[in-house]
Order: structure tokens, then C-alpha cells, then sequence
């Protein structure tokens, strides 16, 4: 894998002529890179890692199962292009299995959840049956833990 | 009582840590960024782990043989032939030590005695000189120099050499200055060692940890070397296996059996779930250490990059982990440059003084931190440059 994408998809925060240190590449190479990607669509952003459960009033995350039926020609792609559309959907996947799409979905309050599902998602034309999962506790999220585990270095022994 | 009368001159005669003093204020000051341990931040790579817990569920809690078990000195010699292309007999040329730290001084005991010299080039680690004075041999220090890389040169082993010469100390990749020796270079010494009849202790504990594909090589490759070399290796470094303390020594069957004999009547025998762990570690490690390896090489990049640029001349180290950045820029001795950082941005560095008389002028910065308490680091070193 790119070392310079693995490097910034944990820390977007380092300074080109940080990344050009690290990597002991030229820093106008990856100045160069960098535009690249974004330009190509490989670099969608940078935001920070926020543990929501730490904030108050942050609302709820339901996980979302649908069952679709896939569409002639276009298979799945158009249902998942007009299910992403919706503010409260944060991401959408295509899954193998029991069933055909995953969703993580936004909202306020549970309520607001369930009546997004009910009123919106459920009515769609195509979807077959949702499962809603609403989630309790996050421990770990895009690879970075989110619950204090012992961070001490322990390491004690100097020379 | 007067314990000193109790105690042998000898132990009374070794000097102290000289930075005991700065380290009693780094013990008592709150958040110290430290830049000063000695080991790897990595934790033992899990599958190595998990070979260690499994011995102990199946009850494997008693010693092994004095020399190790030999399905652990089977996989050394295969490591030593794979990556260096040393061959060793795993029944007679390989003893399993606590540490590479005991395989030193059993071997600086077993081939220096009273009177007998030791060449030490420094700066290097802080045991060879002390476990040397406990042996009644003396130690002979060669200053190694930046100019040269602080490699180790013919002409200054020439120069030290005199009749009561005995053994060569050889530490690279060497701790604090991230040196290491060059095939050139080791066939250069080669040809002292031999014309002078000495024997060479090899201390290739970073051997796995060289970069810029400089890969390790081993002075007992060179010819006609294997006979004069006894290799100390082990676990910590490579596999980040500090607290399992396991190390071995690798040499002619003659030396290593008199290694072994000591061995056995002041250790018995190296802690035994370690090396269950540590035949998991050579059979399927190589992935975990080209991983680490890695990870240290960005850091070196990063750290030795940005101490340039503050205008710390860092001499550009190729092995181990660690940065030796010269710090007489600043006016200050190696002990008063740490100390103000310290006070000033409780940032804490070793001072090059702790490694030999040859390291004042320089500071000791590992780079086995994550980036992050790096970056950090670094920029509160700036900060403290530009206020000096």
C-alpha cells in the first residue's frame, strides 16, 4: 500500500515537509502527490476523529440492514445512489450475505431514527425489509480506540 | 560496620553511572517527554506471546539445558546462516544467556584475565568497561570520531595495541551513535586482529535494526574471522523482547564450552518460557521485524531530518535506534544542554558523556517513540534553541 496515503489516513495533520522527512521523498513530490490524490478522488478530505460518545447531545447511530431487490441493468447501484441521498445516511455498503445493503444512519434520538426508517427508507420503492441496530457503546472506530486503555509507557530503563 | 572493608576493592573501583545525578531529576519531575529509553516502544509482536503463554498452560515451567533448549540453538544457527551467512553448530557453538548483557560478561571473563587489556571503542554501551574491571582485566578505551563515521579504524586499534592486548570489544550497530561497520571497514580491523592474535567480542544486538538497505554485516563472515569472533546476540531489539531477557553468544566450540561451564554454575539455565517464545519468534518473526524496521526508519528520517534543521548536526546514523546530535552548537556541555532542556521544556534526552568521555559534545535522542511524541519533542527542542 502507499506509505504516504497509510501515513495520512492516520495523521492528516503533519506538514508536507513533515511527510517529506518521513518518507525521504522530495518535499515537492509530495506536495505534487498529495494534489494528485485529491484531485483523482483517492484524498475524499480531512476531518478529525471525534469520540461522539464523549459529547453531549451528540444524538444516536443506528446500523441499518436492507434487503433490496436489485434492479435490471443497474443491479444495486441505484437504489444505494438514491439511499445515500438522504442528510441522516452517513455511509452505505454493499454487502455478501443475509442481506443486500448496510447503512449507518444519524439522528437526534431513536425516535427520529425509527421515523426515518418507517416513513422514508421502508417506502422506498425496491426495499424489501429493513433491520434497524442501534448502537450502545463505541470501543473502537476507523482504527483508532476510543475507550482509555492503559496508555502509560511503561518503560523504564534508561540507556 | 565499615562495608568497605566488607566489599572487594574491585566493585568499590567501578565508577557509578556518571548521569545518575540528571536522571534523580528526571525521576522526580511530572510529564517528562523522555527521548531516553534504551528499548523498543513495540510490544512483543502477539503470535511470540502467545508461544510463551501456551508452554506455560502446558506446564513447561522447568529449566532447560545449561546451553539452551536445541530446538532454540537449531534456529539460531539457521538465523546467523540466513541473515548473515554464518554457519554454527547448534550442539556446540551456541549458548542461550540471560540477555545479551550476560553473554558479555561471561564471554569478557572467560577470555581476559588479570591484567589482560581489552580494547572498548566508545562511545558505546555502558557495560564493557565496568564487567571488564570485574574480570581484573583492564579496559582501554578507543575514542571512535564522527569524521569516520564513528566507525571503528586499523589505525586506531594499531595505536592501543600492546603486548597484554587480549580482546577486541566490537558494538555496532552501536548504541548511542546508530554507527555501523561496513564490510570494508571489517576486513580492514580483520587484518589487525589477526596480525596482533586477538580474539573479537562481536555485541550485534542491533543487528536486525540497519537501514537505507545497509544490511548487517557480521565480522565472523570475514575471512578467517568465525575462529577469532564470539557473536553476542538476542531476542530484545530485534523482536522487541527486553523484559524476556534473552540473549546468546555464538564462537568456536572451545570458547563456547567454557562460556557454557560458567554459565551453568552462575545462571543454570535462561529463563525457559522465553525461549519457547523466542523459537516462535525466529521461525516465523520476519515479518514483525521488517514492520518495526520500517516504522524506526521513518522516525530516523523524521528526527534526524528536523535536528538538522534546527542546526543540531546530526551525523546520519544507519543502525540501532537512536540519533547522536552534536550539540557543541549551543556552547553547553552534553550534562548542561540535557539538564536546561529538561528544566526549561521537560524534555529528556541522555547526555553523550554517559557513553564514554569520547560522546561530550553530543546528546542521545532514541527514536523508539511514536511520531506523534516526537513531533512533540522536537518542536519543544526548537523552542528551547531558539531561547538559549
Amino acid at each position: 500500500m502507499d506509505k504516504l496515503l497509510q501515513i495520512l489516513s492516520e495523521n492528516s495533520k503533519l506538514s508536507t515537509a513533515e511527510l517529506s522527512m518521513m518518507l525521504g521523498e522530495p518535499e515537492d513530490y509530495i506536495i505534487a502527490q498529495i494534489k494528485e490524490y485529491e484531485k483523482s478522488g483517492i484524498i475524499r478530505g480531512y476531518r478529525a476523529v471525534v469520540n461522539w460518545d464523549d459529547v453531549p447531545d451528540s444524538g444516536v447511530v443506528a446500523l441499518i440492514e436492507l434487503k433490496v431487490a436489485p434492479q435490471l441493468q443497474k443491479g444495486f447501484d441505484e437504489i444505494a445512489e438514491r439511499v445515500l441521498k438522504y442528510k441522516e445516511v452517513e455511509s452505505v455498503y454493499l454487502m455478501a450475505g443475509a442481506y443486500d445493503l448496510l447503512l449507518t444512519v444519524k439522528g437526534r434520538s431513536i425516535q427520529e431514527i425509527s421515523s426515518f426508517v418507517a416513513r422514508q427508507l421502508a417506502a422506498m420503492d425496491g426495499i424489501l425489509s429493513t433491520a434497524t441496530h442501534f448502537m450502545l457503546k463505541r470501543y473502537k472506530e476507523n482504527g483508532v480506540s476510543l475507550v482509555d486503555v492503559e496508555k502509560k509507557d511503561g518503560r523504564e530503563m534508561v540507556l | 560496620m565499615d562495608y568497605n572493608e566488607k566489599l572487594t576493592d574491585t566493585i568499590r573501583s567501578v565508577k557509578p553511572s556518571g548521569i545518575r545525578r540528571f536522571f534523580d531529576i528526571v525521576n522526580e519531575m511530572d510529564d517528562v517527554i523522555s527521548l531516553s529509553v534504551g528499548e523498543p516502544d513495540f510490544q512483543t509482536p502477539w503470535h511470540v506471546r502467545q508461544a510463551g503463554i501456551k508452554s506455560l498452560e502446558l506446564g513447561r515451567t522447568w529449566y532447560t539445558p545449561n546451553r539452551g533448549f536445541k530446538e532454540l540453538r537449531t534456529e539460531i544457527a539457521k538465523f546467523y546462516r540466513r541473515k548473515y551467512n554464518v554457519e554454527y553448530d547448534p550442539m556446540n557453538d551456541v549458548v542461550v544467556t540471560v540477555g545479551g548483557s550476560e553473554a558479555i560478561d561471561i564471554a569478557i571473563r572467560c577470555m581476559a584475565s588479570a591484567g589482560d587489556e581489552v580494547l572498548i571503542p566508545q562511545p558505546s554501551f555502558v557495560c564493557y568497561e565496568p564487567l571488564t574491571i570485574m574480570a581484573g582485566a583492564v579496559p582501554v578505551i578507543i575514542e571512535t570520531k564522527v569524521e569516520n563515521a564513528f566507525r571503528l579504524t586499523p589505525e586506531e586499534i594499531e595505536e592501543k595495541i600492546t603486548d597484554r592486548t587480549k580482546l577486541l570489544i566490537l558494538p555496532y550497530p552501536n548504541n548511542p551513535t546508530g554507527a555501523i561497520m561496513e564490510r570494508s571497514d571489517l576486513e580492514a580491523i580483520a587484518e589487525v586482529v589477526k596480525k596482533h592474535d586477538l580474539m573479537v567480542l562481536s555485541d550485534e544486538i542491533y543487528s536486525e535494526l540497519t537501514y537505507g538497505g545497509k544490511k548487517h554485516i557480521s565480522i565472523a563472515s570475514i575471512d578467517g574471522m568465525k575462529e577469532r569472533t564470539v557473536v553476542i546476540n538476542g531476542f530484545s531489539k530485534a523482536y522487541a523482547m527486553t523484559g524476556w531477557r534473552l540473549g546468546y553468544a555464538l564462537g568456536p566450540s572451545e570458547i563456547i564450552a567454557m562460556l557454557t561451564k560458567l554459565h551453568q554454575f552462575c545462571i543454570m539455565s535462561a529463563p525457559t518460557t522465553a525461549q519457547y517464545a523466542a523459537v516462535e519468534a525466529l521461525r516465523k518473526g520476519d515479518d514483525d521485524i521488517r514492520m518495526m524496521r520500517e516504522e524506526y526508519d521513518m522516525r530516523r528520517r523524521f528526527v534526524v531530518g528536523s535536528l538538522n534543521n534546527m542546526g543540531l548536526t546530526c551525523f546520519n546514523p544507519e543502525g540501532a535506534f537512536y540519533a547522536f546530535p552534536c550539540i557543541r552548537s549551543t556552547g553547553l556541555s552534553s550534562e548542561e544542554f540535557c539538564t536546561r532542556l529538561l528544566q526549561a521544556k521537560k524534555v529528556a534526552l541522555v547526555p553523550g558523556s554517559a557513553f564514554g568521555e569520547s560522546g561530550e559534545g553530543y546528546a542521545r535522542l532514541s527514536y523508539s517513540y511514536s511520531i506523534d511524541h516526537l513531533r512533540r519533542a522536537i518542536e519543544l527542542i526548537g523552542e528551547f534553541l531558539g531561547e538559549l
